[in-house]
C-alpha cells in the first residue's frame, strides 16, 4: 500500500535556505543543492522549494536551483513561491519540478486552480494554506508571509480548493512553524478527514514523535519537515526508522 | 542514441537526465528525422490525456512513433502519461481516442466514502508478475514514485507488474518491444535508476 512519505521543505531566499519561526527572524541554512543532495541520499520520499522572496525579477534564481537539482536528484520535486500564471507553473515544470505549490494566486483568484489542475493535471497542482489565530482568536488564512489576512477559513478553503481541482494540500499553521513545537493535529486531522485529497502537515515538527502524531491522530498523508533537520541532530533516515517501528507504513527500500 | 519524445508534456528534463547520467546518448526531441535515427524511444508526460494526444498531432509525431515502434519495433518506453496514451481510449475529461497501440482504457480511481485518497501520490509497492530483463536486479516487492489520478485498464497478459491501491492496477505493462511503467522511474531515486538502465540495455524482444 501507499506509503507515508517523509519530506523535507526547504525555504529560499535569494538563492540560499532559511529558516524562521512564524514566518519571520529568518537565519541562512545552507546551499539549496547541497541539502538537496543530502536529502535525497538520506532517501527523503519528496522534497519541497518554497521561495519566500519570489518576485518575477528573481525567477532565474529559482528556476535555476530547480534544474540544479534535478540533474542530480532523481525524486519528486514540488515548488513554489510568487506563482502569478500558468506560464510560471510550465517554466517550473519543465526545469524540472514535478508538482507547484500555488498560494496567494488561488486566493486571489479561485479560478487559478482548475484552469492550472486542467492544463498541468490535477495531481501537479498543490495548493498551500498557511493560516493562524486572527485577532478574533479564529483561524484564518493569511498570505504575503503571515500578514495579509485573506478573509477565509482554512477549514473552507481546504473544500473550495479540493473543490476547485487541487491534488494535495500543504498546510502550514504559521503559529506553529519554526517553533518545533509540534503539528496543529487538529486542524490536520479536521481538513484530512473532509476532503479526498492528500494533506502534508507542516509547520512545528519539533520531534520524531510529532511526526508520528501527525499521522496517527492527524490522519495527514505526508509529513513536511525544517526545523527539525536544520537545528537538531535528527535526519530522514532516524524519521523513517522511527516511524517503521511505530507502525506506520513508510518507505523500507530507501 | 536514446530520443526522448518532446510534445510539451510536462517535466521531460529529469528523464533525459537521468538517462544520462547513465552514460546513455541522449536526445530530446520533436523531430521526426531524430527519432528514425534513434535506436531507442522514451515518451514521459504528465498532464491530461487530451491535451497530449492534441500535442502529438500537431507535432505530426503520430505517423513516425507508429513506423518506429509499432512497424519498426524500436525499444519504447512509456512513462506515466507516456503509458495512458498507448490506450485505445480514456475516460479522462470525457471520451478520447489513444493511440491504440494496446488494447486498453484509461480509468480514474474512484472509491466510496473517501476510503481512499486521489490522486495516488507517493511510493508504493509494486508485485511483479512476470519478470523480464527490465526487472532485473529489482526485488519483486519494490517501492516507485506514483503521482495519478487515472490508471490503465488492460488485460492480464501485457501486466508485468501491478501495484495495489484500493484496486490492483497495472504498474507495468509491456507488448514486445513496448514498455510502459504508470511509476516514474526518473523520480524514483536507486529502483528507478536501475530499471531505466535496464531499459538501455534491453533489445526489446
Amino acid at each position: 500500500m501507499i506509503k507515508t512519505r517523509i519530506i523535507p521543505c526547504l525555504l529560499l531566499k535569494d538563492g540560499r535556505c532559511v529558516k524562521g519561526i512564524n514566518f519571520s527572524n529568518y537565519r541562512d541554512v545552507g546551499h539549496p543543492i547541497t541539502n538537496a543532495k543530502i536529502y535525497d541520499a538520506q532517501g527523503a520520499d519528496e522534497l519541497i522549494f518554497l521561495d519566500i522572496a519570489a518576485s518575477t525579477e528573481k525567477r532565474k534564481i529559482l528556476i535555476d536551483i530547480v534544474e540544479k537539482t534535478a540533474d542530480e536528484c532523481f525524486m519528486p520535486l514540488t515548488v513554489g513561491g510568487g506563482i502569478r500564471s500558468l506560464e510560471d507553473i510550465g517554466n517550473l515544470l519543465r526545469a524540472g519540478a514535478d508538482k507547484i505549490s500555488v498560494n496567494t494566486i488561488a486566493l486571489e483568484d479561485p479560478k487559478f486552480i482548475s484552469e492550472s489542475s486542467r492544463k498541468y493535471g490535477k495531481q501537479c497542482i498543490v495548493v498551500s494554506i498557511d493560516y493562524k489565530l486572527n485577532d478574533k482568536k479564529e483561524l484564518e488564512v493569511f498570505t504575503h508571509g503571515g500578514t495579509k489576512p485573506a478573509g477565509k477559513s482554512p477549514f473552507d478553503w481546504a473544500i473550495e480548493a479540493a473543490n476547485l481541482g487541487a491534488g494535495e494540500i500543504l498546510l502550514t499553521n504559521i503559529d506553529k512553524e519554526g517553533t518545533r513545537g509540534g503539528y496543529d493535529i487538529g486542524a490536520i486531522r479536521k481538513i484530512s478527514d473532509s476532503v479526498n485529497i492528500p494533506i502534508i502537515a507542516s509547520g512545528g515538527a519539533g520531534s520524531l514523535e510529532d511526526l508520528k502524531r501527525g499521522v496517527e491522530e492527524g490522519h495527514a498523508s505526508a509529513v513536511s519537515l525544517a526545523s527539525i533537520l536544520h537545528f537538531t541532530d535528527q535526519n530522514v533516515i532516524k524519521a523513517r526508522n522511527y516511524l517503521s517501528t511505530h507502525g506506520i507504513d513508510v518507505r523500507t527500500d530507501a | 542514441m536514446l530520443a526522448v519524445i518532446d510534445y510539451k508534456m510536462g517535466n521531460i528534463r529529469s528523464v533525459a537526465k537521468a538517462f544520462e547520467l547513465l552514460g546513455a546518448d541522449v536526445i530530446i526531441t520533436s523531430k521526426a528525422g531524430d527519432i528514425e535515427k534513434a535506436e531507442r524511444l522514451v515518451l514521459p508526460g504528465v498532464g491530461a490525456f487530451s491535451d497530449g494526444m492534441r500535442n502529438l498531432k500537431e507535432l505530426n509525431l503520430i505517423n513516425i512513433l507508429n513506423k518506429e515502434i509499432v512497424n519498426n519495433k524500436k525499444p519504447f518506453l512509456g512513462i506515466c502519461l507516456g503509458m495512458q496514451l498507448l490506450a485505445k481510449e480514456s475516460e479522462e475529461f470525457g471520451r478520447h481516442e489513444g493511440l491504440g497501440w494496446v488494447d486498453a482504457e484509461i480509468k480514474g480511481f474512484k472509491f466510496e466514502n473517501n476510503k481512499l485518497k486521489v490522486p495516488h501520490v507517493g511510493w508504493n509497492n509494486i508485485n511483479i508478475k512476470k519478470p523480464n530483463d527490465l526487472f532485473g536486479g529489482i526485488k519483486n516487492s519494490a517501492e516507485f514514485y506514483f503521482v495519478h489520478s487515472y490508471y490503465m485498464f488492460c488485460k492480464e497478459e501485457i501486466i508485468t507488474a501491478d501495484c495495489d491501491y484500493g484496486i490492483r492496477f497495472a504498474a507495468a505493462i509491456r507488448q514486445d518491444n513496448i514498455f510502459a511503467t504508470q511509476f516514474h522511474p526518473e523520480k524514483s531515486q536507486t529502483t528507478g535508476l536501475k530499471l531505466l538502465n535496464n531499459f538501455l540495455n534491453w533489445k526489446g524482444l
